[in-house]
Order: structure tokens, then sequence, then C-alpha cells
């Protein structure tokens, strides 16, 4: 017990630096050879060389103007589409169906639901076919640059339909803490509608609350890489995928430019956050004026509809998207405009079976190393702030969403510079540890509020009865949390498999996962792998959340006080 | 006082303001019932002797059982058995498995398991060691939780609110019960109520607090 009580007291600093370490190392390596300074290729003098060839790239304003467009509109239309769902319809059946088909979607990885989309809406996509050709003419698949038009808006769809999942979540989580309902009727008997009443009286408490999801939705869509490789302009790309180009050359001294770009990038996302918060103080202004002025205003049954059919177009987006690429990977021959293959055959997966499974193997190893490794140092946290009493503050709350918006593309190449002047071996491991800067904000937000939501009196209860803290923890704890804890688990599962840009970087190329496997497909239009690698890959992320529904109920199959958690 | 529960000098301060004194001694098989409006202390209190104290308050004085002072331990090893409004039985095991988490290490698969048997007997709820605690009425509840605490072989008592979850004719019963097992065992009882009708069925010394 004296042994490890302090052990345990040191477990958040630990956690902290599990998170921030990699982040602020790897920033740091960015820094150095963004100012010429990379000893590895002989390059020790400081100059603003890199800088010179990074804005000398003919793409670098369109790229820059890119991020910003691709960023700020995924962030408005997710976040209007999520304020019309839940302002428009929370309380009503609609709402409960939605949100039973939308939470799911949040565990499909990215580069899946990218693949799906494109397989939808691409020239030779299903919705061409099933038009064609008696609405369209057409007997070919026209020549329209429609998945990689030139402004990112296929981009911007896949990341919608990604983004509205996670800010819904997020947002029925801070509305459990609010009371919504009640603030709303009052709005309603003063004469406000159902959307405007929301918006005045509920949205501001929620949007302080949902302020870093939204800034992680931002800097993630002005950075991705995986799904802007899939969806996004080809020439020139986007900035991030660029830089991930620079950093795959074989000429090193490239990796100066990269480093440069990588830091232009982090620019740019601390620039977008700081535009977005000059637009959140000029929408309370707005909204406060709204509020003097009394102003009932109209459209509420436009603006509701609106929302009903966005949530139901992303749902149907992901969900045939994914029965496209289900398709694609038992397909026999399909032509032009067929709506269905000519034959089913299992071809597909007969041929590329071996090898998906062995990935499949070390994606599994990779996730469940991290995973393992995020839970014990959350449940330690946790578990170290309830014996303690300490309690978490606003600031800790923002050092766990640090690396979600810290872009990416913008600390990794430098972690792996780092890695290379160090001597240190990329591999599995390494990538294990880069998994885990990801998967461990999103296990600690999963697990943290029912472990706080707790009844701690059942701890009292059993200490009163002899029980000591230890014996707590596993016996009592633990097992009345199996449900939450199993959901954390397949949450972290879920990130990790679809982590792209760490398992490349870190892994130096020789690690592989299901999703790298998957999106190096995309250059090679091989619709039939990509249909399996990314079923596989989404299968990869799924499964787990079944176990973690199914499990409880069948261990807790007899214990009805515990059928709701 | 060699047996019984003593409170020495007991006064708990949060900021600098007191909020709770208490000099008493409760003798073995005595009931000493605390009472007072919400917000005049009793949690504090409670929370005090079962040492789950928050940080920000700043507590003096001793509590001493049967001798032993127990101010500085940790919950587990203090011996005050513990009721609360709510029977707080763990849902994911079954009643027998409750009773055997309270019950003291040692002794056979066996003979734990008749000692648990004997304890359901004892209240009137033989048989019932497989079934799920959420499927017992509020009353059997109650008695399962009270047999729990018993079973770990408390040297005290501490009653917060315990019956004022049960409904009118339950409530006399079980609160006999817990009075009549108290008694029994010489155990010193500290109840905490805000229910007249509670303190009087207690028939000890009645403290007003606020």
């Amino acid at each position: 017990m004296a042994l490890r009580r302090p052990a345990l007291a040191w477990l958040p600093a630990l956690t902290v630096l599990a998170m921030l370490g990699p982040v602020a190392a790897g920033l740091a390596g960015t820094v150095a050879p963004a100012l010429g300074y990379f000893p590895a290729i002989g390059a020790e003098r400081l100059s603003l060389a890199p800088f010179e060839a990074l804005f000398g790239w003919g793409g670098i304003w369109r790229a820059t103007f890119l991020s910003l467009t691709t960023g700020i509109g995924t962030t408005l239309v997710s976040l209007g589409l999520v304020v019309l769902i839940v302002a428009g319809w929370s309380g009503t059946r609609a709402f409960v169906a939605l949100r039973t088909v939308l939470s799911p979607l949040l565990s499909v990885p990215h580069a899946a639901a990218a693949f799906g989309l494109a397989f939808l809406i691409a020239p030779s996509g299903w919705i061409v076919r099933a038009l064609s050709p008696w609405a369209t003419g057409w007997e070919r698949p026209p020549d329209l640059l429609i998945v990689q038009d030139p402004y990112g808006l296929a981009l911007m769809a896949g990341l919608i339909v990604k983004e509205v999942p996670f800010l819904l979540l997020m947002t029925l989580a801070a509305l459990g803490q609010s009371n919504g309902a009640r603030a709303v009727t009052v709005a309603q008997t003063l004469g406000y509608g159902r959307v405007r009443g929301w918006l005045l009286t509920v949205f501001p408490q929620i949007y302080a609350q949902i302020r870093l999801p939204v800034y992680v939705v931002l800097a993630y869509a002005m950075s991705v890489v995986d799904v802007a490789i899939v969806l996004g302009p080809n020439t020139p790309p986007t900035l991030s995928v660029q830089i991930v180009r620079w950093m795959a050359d074989p000429d090193l001294s490239m990796r100066l430019v990269a480093a440069a770009g990588a830091l232009w990038q982090a620019v740019l996302v601390l620039g977008a956050i700081l535009l977005w918060r000059v637009g959140e103080v000029a929408a309370a202004a707005l909204g406060r004026r709204w509020v003097n002025a009394g102003a009932r205003g109209w459209g509420e049954g436009v603006l509701r509809q609106a929302g009903l059919w966005g949530g139901m177009v992303v749902v149907a987006a992901v969900a045939l998207g994914l029965a496209s690429l289900a398709v694609w990977s038992v397909a026999g021959a399909w032509r032009f405009p067929e709506v269905w293959p000519e034959g089913l055959t299992g071809r597909s997966w007969m041929r590329h079976g071996s090898e998906v499974a062995m990935t499949a193997w070390e994606t599994a190893v990779i996730a469940g190393v991290a995973v393992l490794i995020a839970l014990v140092l959350t449940v330690g946290c946790l578990e170290a702030e309830h014996r303690y009493r300490l309690r978490m503050s606003g600031r800790a709350l923002t050092i766990l969403y640090l690396p979600l918006i810290v872009p990416q593309v913008a600390f990794l190449p430098g972690l792996q510079t780092l890695m290379l002047m160090g001597g240190l071996k990329s591999g599995l491991w390494a990538v294990v540890v880069a998994h885990v800067v990801f998967v461990l904000p999103y296990v600690f937000l999963s697990l943290g509020d029912p472990y706080r939501a707790w009844d701690p009196r059942y701890a009292t209860v059993a200490a009163a009865l002899g029980a000591g803290r230890e014996r707590i923890l596993w016996r009592v704890r633990l097992p009345m949390l199996l449900a939450p804890v199993l959901t954390a688990l397949a949450v972290g599962l879920a990130v990790s498999v679809g982590q792209y840009l760490p398992t490349l970087l870190i892994g130096g190329g020789r690690v592989q996962t299901l999703t790298t496997e998957a999106v190096a497909l995309a250059s090679g239009g091989d619709r039939r792998a990509i249909g399996v690698y990314g079923l596989a890959q989404t299968a990869a992320a799924l499964l787990p959340f079944a176990a973690a529904v199914l499990i409880p109920a069948l261990v807790w199959r007899n214990r009805r006080g515990l059928a709701h958690g | 006082m060699d047996r019984g529960l003593c409170f020495e000098g007991v006064e708990i301060r949060q900021g600098g303001a007191c909020i709770v004194a208490l000099d008493a001694e409760i003798a073995p098989g005595e009931v000493l019932t605390v009472m007072g409006p919400s917000g005049s202390g009793k949690s504090t209190l409670l929370a005090f002797l079962t040492g789950t104290l928050a940080r920000d308050f700043e507590a003096r004085g001793r509590i001493v059982l049967d001798g032993r002072d127990v101010t500085g331990l940790p919950t587990a090893e203090r011996r005050i058995g513990l009721l609360f409004q709510d029977d707080l039985l763990f849902p994911h095991l079954n009643v027998g498995e409750n009773l055997a988490f309270g019950l003291r290490p040692g002794g056979s698969r066996a003979e734990r398991r008749v000692r648990v048997a004997q304890a359901l007997d004892d209240v009137g709820l033989a048989g019932m060691a497989d079934r799920d605690p959420a499927t017992l009425s509020g009353g059997q509840k109650a008695r399962v939780a009270l047999m729990r605490m018993l079973l770990s072989e408390p040297a005290a008592l501490l009653l917060d609110e315990p019956f004022s979850r049960l409904d009118a004719d339950r409530r006399a019963q079980v609160r006999d019960l817990v009075f009549g097992l108290a008694r029994a065992r010489a155990l010193p009882v500290l109840l905490v109520t805000h229910d007249a009708e509670d303190a009087e069925a207690a028939g000890g010394q009645v403290l007003r607090l606020g």
C-alpha cells in the first residue's frame, strides 16, 4: 500500500507526458529542419531557405486557401446540421431514430467512409448508374471531375458525413448536463419556435461545452491526409498531402521543405481557430441583439425539415457507401451503366484474403496494445482523482484535447525526423506509442463521465465492510462499470484502426495496417481490392462496438440493476 | 469508557466557520440520535466518522471506538458499519455474494456458505441467496443491506436516514429489526435522521443540530 500510493499519484503526470511528450517533441523536431537545421544530411546552418522553397512551390496559395475553406466549410456545415437536428427534433421519435443510426457511423474509419462516398458520387458511381441511361442519356461514364474536384467539395462532403456524428454525440453528452428541454418549453410558451427557442436559450450553454470538439473538427478538416488522398484534389494536392509527399521524397533535403510546410499548416490552423473565435464573439453579439429585439422569426418548418433531411442524407451517404464497398468486393464483371454486377464472386476476397488476414492481425496488435496502455492510464488517472479527491480543471481538459487539435501533419514529421536523428528504430512499437497519443484522449473522454458518475457511496459502504481500495476497485467499481469500460475500449480500438498518418510516418513505411493498405490502393483504382480492404477496415472498427454491447448484456443478463448501464 | 463510541471535542470547520461540533458518548447497545434540517452539518459529521471528509474541511477532535482511536484510520479499518437511505446492494453480485462480500475473511467455503444462509434465514429471507438484488422488494433489500453490514462484524453502527425510503408499514418493521439486532449485539449506534418518529423509536438521547 505504502508503495502503491505514490505510484498511482504519479499517474496523471505520466498520462500528460504520454500525450503531450510526442506532440511537443514532434513540434520541436519540425521547427529545427524548417529553419534549415538537419545535421543528418549535413544541413547545419540556420536559414529561411526551406520557407523560400515552400512558397516557391506553385500550389502553395491554392493549397493554403483550400485548407482554410475545407476546414471552415466542414465545421460550419457539420455544426449547423447538428444544431438543426438537435434544436428541431430532440425529444421526438424521429430524433431517437436518427441518433440510433448516426452513432455507429462514428466508428466507421474516415478512409472507409471516404472510399464509400467516392464509389457513390464518382462519374461511374452508384448514383450516376442509377440515373443512367434513362435520365442522363449517358452510355459511358461522363468525363466530370466530381471526386477530387479542385474546390475540395468532395473532400468536404467526405469530412462532413464523419464529423456530424462526432459533433452530435458531443452535443448530446453536453445536453445531458443542462436543462435543455425545460428552457425550450419556456421559450415556446413565450411564442418562440422550437429551433429559435433552442438556439437562443440552450445553444449558448451547450456551445461552451462543445467548443473544444468543434476546434478538433476544424483542425482535423484543415489538415487531414487520408480523406484528402481519396477525395481531395490531386494537382495540386492539399497542403497536408503535399507535406507527406515531400516526406516520402528520396531526396532527404525535401524534408526541410516538408518541415516548413508542416509549420505553415500549424500556423494556418492556429489562425483559423482565432478566426473562428472571432466568429463566436460575433455570433454571440448577434444572438443578443436578436434576444433584445424579441423577434420570433420565421421559417421554423423549413429549418426543421433541413435538419432531418440533412441527417438522413449523412446516414444514407455512409450506409450506401459501405454497401457499395461490399458489392464491389464481391463483384464479377460490372459494366457501366448497370446498377448491379453481372455476377457475384468470392474471387477478390480469395485473392487478397491471406494478406488482409495478416494485415488485420498487425492492425489488431497495434490497436490492442495502444488501447490497453490508454485504458490503464485512464483508469489510473480517474482512480487517483477519486482516491485523492482531486478535481480535473478546465485546463486539464484542454490538455486532453491538445493532441487532437494540433494537426497530426504538423508534428508527426518532426517526430519522425527526431527518431531519425536519435537513431531510434521506427517500427511496430514506435507506432503503438504514437497511436496512444490519439487513442488516450478518446478513451479518457469516453470513460471519464461514467466513471465519475458512479455513486461513491458504494465505495464508502464497501470500505465500511472492510474492503481495501484495491478490492473496491477490482471487485465493485470496475465490474459495475463493465459496460462503459468496454465502450471506451471499443472507442479506442476504432480510433487506432482508423489512424493513417502515425502508422505511415512513425512506422517508416514498414508497418502496414488495414487503413494504410486501403489508402495506398487509392491511386491504383482497383475497386474490388478497395472494397475488400475498406470493408475489412470497417469491420475491424465496428466489431468491438458490437462486442461492447453484447458482452455486458451476456455477463449481467441476470442483473436488472445493471441493465441500463 | 472502555466500550462504546466516544466523540472527544469533535469540531469540523470549513473556511474558518464551524460547521458542526460534538462531544458525546454512546454506550454499547445505546442509540444517539442526531437531528437537524438539511445543511445543518449532519452529512459532514457522517463523512468525518467514515473517513470520507472532503479536503476543504478541517477537523479537530478524536473518535474513540472501544478504547481505540480511529480518527486517522482508513474507512476499511474503522469497523464502523454503515447503512444509507439507499440499500446500495452491489448490483453485479447476487444476494448471497453481497453478504459474502461483507462476511469477514476466514473459514472454508462451505462454512461461509452456511453463515450466509443463516444470516438470510435470520431476517426471513431463507433461500434467496441466488436472487438478483434488483428483483427484491424495498423491505427485503433493506434487510439484506443490514445483514451484509452485520456480517462484517462492526463495532459500532452509523445509520444515515436508513428508513426514509421505506413505506410506512415496512418502516416500523425494519426499524425494530435494526435496533433489536444492535441491542442484542451491544453495538453503539449513531442515528442521523430528520424524522421524529425514528428518533422516538430509537429511544436514546437526541441531539439537535442547526
